[in-house]
């Protein structure tokens, strides 16, 4: 049996109240008011696609346990590099090793529901998994319609052939040059068209044709679909295409849109974990894609389900949530604003590729070192083992950190340093098993640090190079309870 | 086994310019200030200066590197000179170079001369720079602010002090810096202030508040130096020595190895171990009459006075409040201002604290003049608390 075999989610904490970006802007579109119900999902400021992407992996991989993934797909719109293959990053950041197939796929709002499908057709030989990454930063303007129903957020799905949750039946995809909406090469913000068509003509028509065929093909009445996955910023949308299918009422998956806001390529499968996390075994589910036609998967939940849950899931992930009211600070996040950021941001960050590239490990993975002469675990790994007492030369094995727990040594709240999100939040970590390292904090809530303050690891968004269009990643702490 | 420096070179001569803003002045400028200042002191001619060291921190936005910015400044005789830059233990560093110069004979008569021109870049607190490349890669942006405060956490996790009897230690410190400071007429800060208006202050970097932190100041500050054979050959009575230069530097292990708990200062701990085992004092409360100590924010001092020996572990933070280092107090720390008012144009910080000492023992220190002091501990701190480089030199009377 092939299929899926586990499931992580993402969602940015800041959920931005909606009737905060109404507030801003209804003097210029009145109609905004009528969508300000709820909050939407919002990027802090060091994080993007990538980021995202490794989190959700992280909550995947918490289900896997230790199976091995032998390709990784990143789909997304927003991927921050389009000549530096993103999934690496990505792959990197989840020390998935250095020999696995890896791919980026996008350009379009089924960029992720393809992917699946490949894989699903693909297979998995043996025991290996195949990992799919969907995320999206989502940029729209100041005062759109888009900004009061999109949100942040990622998924991530595992397909393999041992331990599957949710049996793989089949697929179908109608193709059809649709443009709803576009995004040309110079541009980061979408071009849409009207909501009414976009509907009748598109919605209505295309997820039709695609479920029917598959349907068909495998012998399943639209009566029996569980669940039915669609996502779209149209509320209404999805419950009169399951309507016009057949598909029952009930069946029809939330879209979040005054939770977390439509979270485009990542947004199917963001709620296909959705309906995973509350699946009974057999539950038949259609899990739709739609962008320029319509991908249609059937998968159908075995018994494995109930006991192969993520650390976190969706339901933790929708609940880990940081009411915010500031809609400057979005702007400001999402350079929708020219902002002041004073002199001290003015430093040049110039990226040193070669030194980067030597430092990966320590960067990307959070790969430390362990003593082989007395044990020490260090971080970073240099060429003298750092306890007084050993000191020995190149003595160090490479030592897997980014899971590690750690504690709160020293810290403070940095208010003259340069940062996107002052206070700047930094310290001493101390981890559970040794090594200790003098890093950022980010996602502190104000009262939330202290010594002892126990933390996890967060792979981030460290410094822009706006100069050379660069970005840099580094992992930061961010205190467990709160 | 070694012997030691004490006792074998004494200060001929010492110059310090005003510190401030000192928007008017080129690092040429404020070199010359000092310099004319301590030459005349020494009572000799420039040809006579065989050697020198020169100190500068923040080379980007400063004099530039190499020894030709001193060289160039005073019109040296193609004499040797050499630059030396260790963070905020630079002016220590320099003054390091020019004494052990002549106490090994190579020359007789050295000068180190210490310059920061920290107001040229536009904005306050010091010039935000680059850490080298792999550094800046994964270190947090951490301002100096940023770094020492955190010596305030640890301190106060390992000793259960509450938050507002720390603050109001640390605000004690500074209103006692302001005090001295208002009495030394080439402050940076000469304006005393309240306990309150220190407490109230808005953050910096929590718990540093606005009053915590030194001031950031253009300044140069020099010392001549011979051995006190040469000192007397030209005429000088009443020498000041040199009785300890100690330097410590961290490798790695407080930021790295579970052991350093955050509150204390490691190399601290081993550099004054050290400048007392070399300068022959054991019982250092009783021998040690005056301090000018790193007090590059008001925490640091606090905890300074404990890994100086000065408190017992825990006791800083009462000490400090019972006024132990206030100008009246049993052993008075920055006398005259400290980097908090004086200023902190960084290689210029540890020959000024020697200057002071000078002055205090010649009985030249105006209205801040201390009665008979007779010996005086120095130190520096470039870095952070985590990693950092410690300097103490110590300095007396020649008797």
């Amino acid at each position: 049996m092939s299929g899926i075999t586990a499931y992580g989610a993402y969602i940015p904490r800041t959920r931005l109240l909606k009737s905060a970006i109404a507030d801003a802007n209804d003097w210029f579109d009145a109609s905004l008011r009528g969508l300000a119900k709820g909050e939407r999902s919002v990027c802090n400021w060091d994080e993007d696609t990538i980021t995202m992407a490794v989190e959700a992996g992280q909550d995947c991989l918490s289900a896997l346990g230790t199976a091995s993934v032998t390709s990784l797909y990143l789909a997304s719109t927003t991927l921050p590099f389009l000549d530096r293959q993103n999934s690496v990053v990505a792959s990197q950041a989840l020390n998935l090793g250095s020999s696995l197939r890896t791919m980026d796929v996008a350009a379009s709002q089924r960029a992720a529901t393809s992917a699946l499908i490949s894989m699903l057709e693909a297979g998995v030989s043996g025991k290996g998994n195949a990992l799919l990454l969907a995320s999206e930063h989502r940029r729209s303007k100041c005062g759109s319609r888009a900004e009061m129903l999109w949100g942040d957020g990622a998924a991530a799905i595992a397909v393999g052939n041992e331990d599957v949750i949710a049996e793989y039946l089949g697929s179908e995809t109608y193709v059809t040059d649709f443009v709803d909406h576009y995004r040309g090469e110079d541009s980061t913000i979408d071009y849409e068209w009207e909501e009414r068509w976009i509907r009748d003509e598109g919605y209505m028509k295309s997820v039709p044709l695609a479920v029917s065929r598959l349907l068909e093909k495998t012998g399943v009445k639209a009566s029996e679909i569980a669940h039915f996955v669609l996502a779209s910023d149209q509320a209404r949308t999805p419950a009169a295409v399951a309507k016009a299918i057949g598909i029952a009422a009930d069946a029809v998956a939330d879209n979040h849109i005054g939770g977390i806001g439509v979270t485009g390529v990542a947004h199917p499968v963001l709620l296909l974990t959705s309906v995973l996390e509350k699946a009974k075994a057999g539950d038949l589910i259609l899990l739709t894609g739609f962008g320029q036609g319509t991908d249609a998967v059937l998968l159908r939940a075995t018994d494995a389900i109930a006991g192969k849950r993520p650390k976190t899931g969706f339901g933790g992930a929708l609940a880990r949530r940081r009411e915010d009211t500031n809609y400057n600070k979005f702007l400001s996040f999402n350079n929708l604003v020219d902002r002041e950021v004073g002199k001290r941001g003015e430093l040049d960050k110039q990226s040193y590729l070669a030194a980067m590239y030597r430092r990966k490990d320590l960067l990307t993975g959070f790969i430390g070192g362990k003593c082989r002469s007395c044990g020490t675990v260090q971080i970073p790994k240099e060429k003298y083992c750092v306890n007084p007492e050993c000191g020995a030369l190149d003595s160090q094995d490479d030592h897997p950190m980014a899971n590690a727990k750690g504690r709160v040594m020293t810290w403070t709240a940095d208010r003259l340093t340069f940062d996107w999100n002052p206070p700047a939040y930094f310290g001493l970590v101390e981890f559970e098993g040794g090594g200790r390292l003098m890093m950022d904090f980010t996602e502190v809530e104000p009262g939330g640090m202290d010594t002892g303050v126990e933390v996890s690891l967060h792979f981030r968004i460290r410094q822009f190079d706006n100069q050379r269009g660069f970005r840099k990643y580094f992992w930061k702490a961010t205190p467990v309870q709160q | 086994m070694a012997s030691g420096i004490k006792d074998k070179v004494v200060i001929l001569g010492m110059g310090c310019s005003k510190f401030g803003e000192r928007w008017d002045m080129s690092p040429a400028d404020l070199m010359s200030e000092a310099f004319e200042e301590g030459l005349a002191d020494a009572g000799i001619e420039k040809g006579q200066i065989q050697m020198a060291w020169f100190g500068a921190g923040i080379d980007a936005s400063n004099v530039g590197s190499s020894a030709m910015p001193l060289s160039i400044a005073l019109r040296l005789p193609n004499i040797p000179v050499t630059k030396v830059e260790n963070m905020c233990a630079t002016g220590t560093e320099a003054f390091r170079g020019a004494v052990y110069a002549v106490a090994s004979g190579a020359c007789d008569i050295a000068l180190a001369l210490g310059v920061e021109k920290l107001k040229d870049v536009g904005y306050g607190g010091l010039p935000q720079r680059t850490r080298g490349v792999e550094n800046d890669m994964y270190w947090p942006n951490l301002s100096a602010p940023g770094a020492f405060a955190q010596l305030a956490s640890g301190y106060r996790a390992k000793y259960g002090i509450e938050k507002a009897d720390l603050k109001r230690a640390m605000a004690h410190i500074s209103v006692k810096s302001h005090a001295n400071g208002a009495k030394n007429p080439k402050a940076h800060l000469q304006r005393e202030i309240t306990e309150e208006q220190a407490i109230n202050a808005p953050y910096i970097a929590e718990p540093i508040g606005l009053f915590d932190c030194c001031g950031v100041s253009d300044g140069a500050a020099c010392a001549i130096v011979c051995t006190p054979e040469i000192a007397r050959a030209l005429g000088k009575a009443d020498l000041v020595s040199v009785k300890a230069l100690q330097l410590a530097a961290s490798n790695g292990e407080e930021a790295g190895f579970s052991k350093w708990d955050g509150s204390y200062l490691q190399t601290t701990r081993v550099a004054a171990q050290n400048a007392y085992n070399e300068a022959g004092i054991s019982k250092p409360r009783e021998e040690i009459d005056m301090t000018e100590v790193h007090d590059c924010f008001s925490i640091t001092e606090l905890v300074t006075m404990e890994d100086l020996q000065l408190s017992d572990e825990g006791q800083a933070v009462w000490d400090v409040l019972n006024g132990d280092f206030d100008a009246d107090g049993r052993i008075p720390c920055q006398i005259d201002g400290g980097l908090k008012c004086f200023g902190h144009p960084i290689g210029a910080s540890g020959m000024r604290m020697i200057y002071e000492n000078y002055l205090q023992f010649h009985g030249r220190a105006g209205k801040r003049q201390l009665k008979d002091p007779r010996l005086a501990l120095n130190h520096n701190l470039g870095g952070f608390p985590h990693q950092n480089i410690c300097s103490i030199s110590i300095i007396g009377r020649y008797e």
